[in-house]
């Protein structure tokens, strides 16, 4: 036997070595050497670490107490490993692509990047993982007691318990140096694996060394030890179905769902096409594993006394034959099992725990942003480390509360139970788009009630957490409510009974819910990288490739940046570096010094997605395409702007043809105008010149001619002077210029001044009246109205072709205002003539007997514009009638 | 070649001066003041010259124009167009519609009687 403090020290100095191990294979990761240390074998050993104190010890337990049902924990993985290889590469692929830390993270990343849905699995990971640390502490502790026989008691075995803790304190320590040395960005940890690999070694020539012991040691060899087997009470044990196909199950989907072994079999996966390789050697490793597991607990059964505890033959078997280095070897074995589980297992539930529930809560605190300094790094550590400590307390407080006499196979289950919870969120998430972030956080809830309920409670024993009475009877009496019994499902075996209802209640809200529910866009789209994966990503790459991508790299930014500039750039980066005249090497600094340049042309996202493309270790996530799509929103905005500028453009540019055209139109209007003037000029120019011409030669001429052409010179002078009167009256019209002088008039006087200014020019006219209707006070510019009246009157004079002509002036006021009617009894004005008689110049009769230059009604027209009236035309009325309105504002009843 | 002038004109003051400068020096003077009948009088009268004015009543000086000089019985017919409005672009169309000549209103009664002797060679 040797002493305990020799063992303590051995398994100090294992320690150390892995420490080694690690230390060294870190140092030639970040060298870049190394490549055995990515091989096929290093990912396959590290994948044993499935195989936990609980294999190593637990399963000759287990076989020597349940038969041959323990290697249904084997069976899962193979049937895993060989059959459903295709879905570990999916979830490898994933893991690269959307650079996955964990199955908290790959389940909230597919759900919308759900962070609820991270704090629900980290919390289910947690609690479903304490109960498997509490075995490793359980069977490392157990297996110190070994070696502390009766009534020696070394130091640290005064009682289980305390040396419990002493291990988990121990374990914590030994994790939070291994895992949480540095702050690796992608979450591998290279040293970590490779101790691991080391480890895996160790526990499998333990195991076999042990095994070969026991059968050609002291069971006499190969024959003798079958018919041990044959004659065994392991041979009659009875197989049961229910139960065989339950742990099958649950052993495949643990392979997925725990989160240790997510880490090494996703997380710390450099390539996928180790896969291949671990598909079959993993399976093998497991074989070797178990096969001599029956051989050991037949033997352990026979020579061991009755009473001693299976989970220990592996250890106790050599001891009892004096063999005390294999035993040490063994007990290095469990030491190596148990190790490299809790830091896994530490390792990835610290690394949800700080991602998911500590670093949310503080940068929500802080609101400084995701700006990842030098702070924010020292308290993620900072979380690691005491979750990681967390964590190994919990597994105490677990094996402390659960009483600690349990069977190892029998926590182990529970935790496989409760990790299994992932399953449905997991392979749907992964196989079929239309599960939703609601349906996941529904179905993993009440997975994991149900399983808390009928296993995890119950597992503390009677008087632990549930009282005795509630386990018999259920709460408050409710027989079918029974936590081993629901719904009255006695027979079933406890873990069967609490797998079909977690599992039951899980899968059908998961199913309903997701059914019932709609994603959002950034689950949709998390949807389709993650089902589709393999459509859009390619296939892992090795790591020699520094110099193709370097030259790709080159190409693509001749391409943006242009040629001078591209190969300038690189050419300052390699000798940045050292490498002049070489191509730099693709360091992070010089592929974010490449990617701001590229974002100067086309956007950081974009710029980010091209590079990655290249760079190729990262695929384009969900949320480069997003920003890509982002920047691609932004440049059809601005092209929007710029189509709806060039629109206005267009409508400008319409505008100004029009408004050219009416400049042109203007332009022959005035030339018509000016022409009409011309003429109205000069006509009786023309005759004042002839006739002074004539009466200058003073010659041939009577008296009588002689006055009669004195007369037509002054009658075309006064022609003359009107005419330019009348063009100057309507220019200042029509430009506005007018200053209206708006006082209270009375209607009839108005009249009766108009009447008076065309007394001359009446003649036979008569003028029919009618006073009272003429009782009007009107608000306005009494001087033009009349001006008006004036026109109409003289015009009535001028053209009314009546025998006895006549003029009716009628006033009749509406509810609008006043209007006032100038009807002749003549023929009237032509239909064809009445709609331009108000433009310039429209004189409709010949120069004889109009004296005007036919600018009358024009001015009429402008006046009446301005006084905010009319005059129009009024069709019908025997003779030329003509109404002026005038608006109620400046009409008052007098 | 006798002495007898067709006058179409619509003002009458000028017509009453332009008869009185040409009938002084011994020309017979006929006036229409019609644009629309102004055709007919001229073959009705056949006058060795016709005065015509561009703005009348009913028919320009123009339409006129182009009627006396289509109607090969007219031929070699002086026509002296007068115009108020004395643009050039008139005066052009005058021209190339084979006025005689044009003058513009207000008007020289020596040029208008030495345009039409000039014209007649009388």
């Amino acid at each position: 036997m040797i002493p305990f403090d020799v063992l303590v020290a051995i398994c100090l100095l294992y320690v150390a070595l892995l420490f080694g191990v690690a230390f060294l294979a870190e140092r030639r990761a970040a060298m870049g050497l190394g490549g055995w240390l990515r091989s096929p074998a290093i990912y396959t050993l590290s994948l044993s670490v499935y195989c936990t104190a609980w294999t190593f010890y637990g399963a000759v337990g287990y076989a020597a107490r349940s038969g041959l049902e323990f290697v249904t924990i084997y069976l899962g993985p193979t049937l895993v490993f060989i059959g459903w290889w295709w879905t570990l590469r999916k979830l490898v692929r994933i893991g690269r692509t959307q650079r996955i830390t964990s199955i908290a993270d790959l389940i909230s990343s597919r759900y919308g990047k759900s962070n609820a849905l991270g704090v629900v699995v980290t919390l289910i990971a947690v609690v479903g993982t304490t109960p498997y640390i509490a075995l490793q502490l359980q069977s490392v502790t157990l297996s110190f007691a070994v070696f502390a026989p009766g009534g020696a008691v070394p130091w640290a075995i005064r009682d289980l318990n305390s040396s419990a803790l002493t291990v988990a304190a121990g374990l914590a320590v030994f994790t939070i140096l291994f895992g949480t040395r540095n702050l690796d960005a992608n979450e591998r940890h290279h040293g970590v694996v490779t101790a691991i690999a080391v480890e895996a070694v160790v526990k499998l020539v333990a195991l076999l060394a042990v095994g070969i012991f026991v059968v050609w040691g002291i069971g006499g060899g190969v024959t003798a030890t079958l018919d041990r087997i044959e004659t065994s009470p392991l041979a009659g044990m009875p197989i049961q179905p229910g139960r065989w196909i339950g742990l099958t199950f649950l052993s495949a989907a643990a392979i997925l769902t725990l989160p240790r072994m997510f880490q090494v079999l996703v997380v710390e996966n450099e390539d996928e096409r180790h896969l291949a390789t671990a598909s079959w050697a993993f399976p093998a490793y497991l074989m070797l594993m178990s096969l001599f597991v029956v051989p050991i607990a037949v033997v352990g059964l026979a020579e061991m006394p009755p009473g001693a505890n299976p989970d220990l033959f592996v250890l106790t078997l050599p001891l009892a034959h004096g063999q005390d280095g294999l035993a040490t070897l063994a007990f290095l074995g469990g030491f190596s099992s148990a190790t490299s589980m809790v830091i896994v297992a530490a390792i990835a539930l610290s690394t949800m725990v700080s991602n998911h529930i500590v670093m949310p809560v503080f940068l929500k605190l802080t609101a400084t942003g995701a700006t990842m300094s030098g702070d924010v790094r020292k308290i993620v550590l900072r979380a690691r480390r005491v979750s990681i400590g967390g964590v190994l307390l919990l597994g105490y407080l677990y094996y402390r509360l659960s009483g600690g006499s349990e069977a190892l196979a029998a926590i182990g289950l529970i935790s496989f139970a409760g990790v299994a919870q992932f399953l449905p969120a997991l392979l749907g998430g992964i196989l079929w788009r239309g599960a939703t972030r609601a349906g996941a956080i529904t179905g993993l809830t009440l997975g994991f009630a149900v399983w808390a309920y009928t296993l995890f409670l119950p597992s503390f024993g009677q008087g632990g957490v549930m009282g005795a009475a509630l386990l018999a009877e259920g709460p408050w009496g409710i027989g079918w409510l029974r936590p081993q019994g629901l719904f009255g499902m006695d027979g079933l075996d406890p873990l069967v009974h609490a797998m079909v209802f977690s599992m039951g209640a899980n899968v059908l809200g998961f199913v309903t819910v997701s059914l019932a529910s709609f994603p959002n866009p950034m689950e949709r789209l998390q949807a389709a990288q993650f089902v589709n994966v393999f459509d859009h990503s390619a296939p892992g790459q090795g790591w020699s490739q520094g110099r193709a991508e370097a030259e790709d790299l080159l190409l693509m930014a001749q391409r943006i940046l242009g040629p001078d500039e591209a190969q300038g750039l690189f050419q300052r980066a390699a000798a940045d570096q050292g490498k002049q005249g070489f191509l730099p090497d693709i360091t992070p600094e010089f592929l974010q010094r490449l990617e701001r340049e590229l974002a100067g042309s086309v956007g950081a996202a974009t710029a980010h997605a091209m590079v990655s493309q290249i760079v190729g270790r990262s695929a384009v996530s969900v949320e480069d395409l997003m920003k890509v799509a982002d920047e691609t929103a932004q440049m059809m905005e601005y092209s929007s702007q710029l189509e709806a500028k060039s629109e206005e453009l267009a409508r400008t540019a319409r505008q100004l043809r029009e408004a050219n055209e009416k400049l042109t139109e203007l332009s022959v209007q005035k030339d018509a105008f000016l022409s009409q003037i011309s003429h109205e000029l000069r006509t009786p120019m023309t005759s004042i010149r002839a006739f002074s011409e004539i009466l200058m030669a003073g010659d041939g001429m009577g008296p009588g001619e002689m006055r009669n052409y004195s007369r037509i010179i002054h009658e075309e002078s006064l022609r003359l002077t009107r005419l330019l009167d009348d063009l100057l009256d309507l220019s200042v019209l029509e430009n506005g210029q007018v200053s209206l002088n708006a006082q209270e008039v009375a209607l009839p006087d108005l009249i009766d001044r108009a009447l008076a200014a065309t007394v001359g020019l009446q003649g036979g006219l008569a003028i029919r009246r009618d006073p009272a209707a003429e009782r009007v006070r009107l608000m306005t510019d009494g001087d033009r109205l009349s001006q008006v009246f004036i026109n109409l009157i003289s015009n009535a004079h001028k053209y009314c072709d009546a025998s006895a002509p006549e003029l009716t002036i009628r006033v009749r006021e509406g509810r609008d205002g006043v209007a006032v009617d100038f009807v002749d009894n003549g023929s009237g004005i032509p239909e064809k003539s009445q709609a331009i008689i108000f433009e310039k110049f429209s004189r409709l009769s010949d120069h004889r007997k109009a004296g005007g230059a036919g600018l009358g009604l024009a001015i009429c027209r402008e006046i009446m514009a301005r006084l905010g009236g009319s005059i129009v035309y009024l069709p019908g009325q025997g003779g030329a009638a003509f109404r002026v309105s005038l608006p109620r504002a400046r009409a008052q009843a007098a | 070649m006798g002495k007898h002038v067709l006058l179409i004109e619509d003002e009458p003051n000028i017509i009453e001066a332009i008869r009185f400068i040409l009938s002084r020096e011994g020309w017979r003077v006929d006036t229409h003041s019609d644009g629309t009948t102004a055709y007919d009088r001229v073959t009705a009268v056949r006058p060795d010259i016709v005065i015509l004015d561009v703005m009348l009543p009913g028919r320009s000086g123009f339409d006129i124009l182009r009627d006396i000089r289509a109607d090969t019985g007219l031929n070699g017919l002086p026509v002296l167009m007068l115009t108020a409005k004395g643009q050039v672009k008139d005066r052009e169309m005058a021209e190339r519609m084979g006025a005689s000549r044009f003058m513009a209103k207000p008007f020289s009664n020596t040029e208008v009687l030495a345009s039409v002797r000039e014209l007649t060679g009388a």
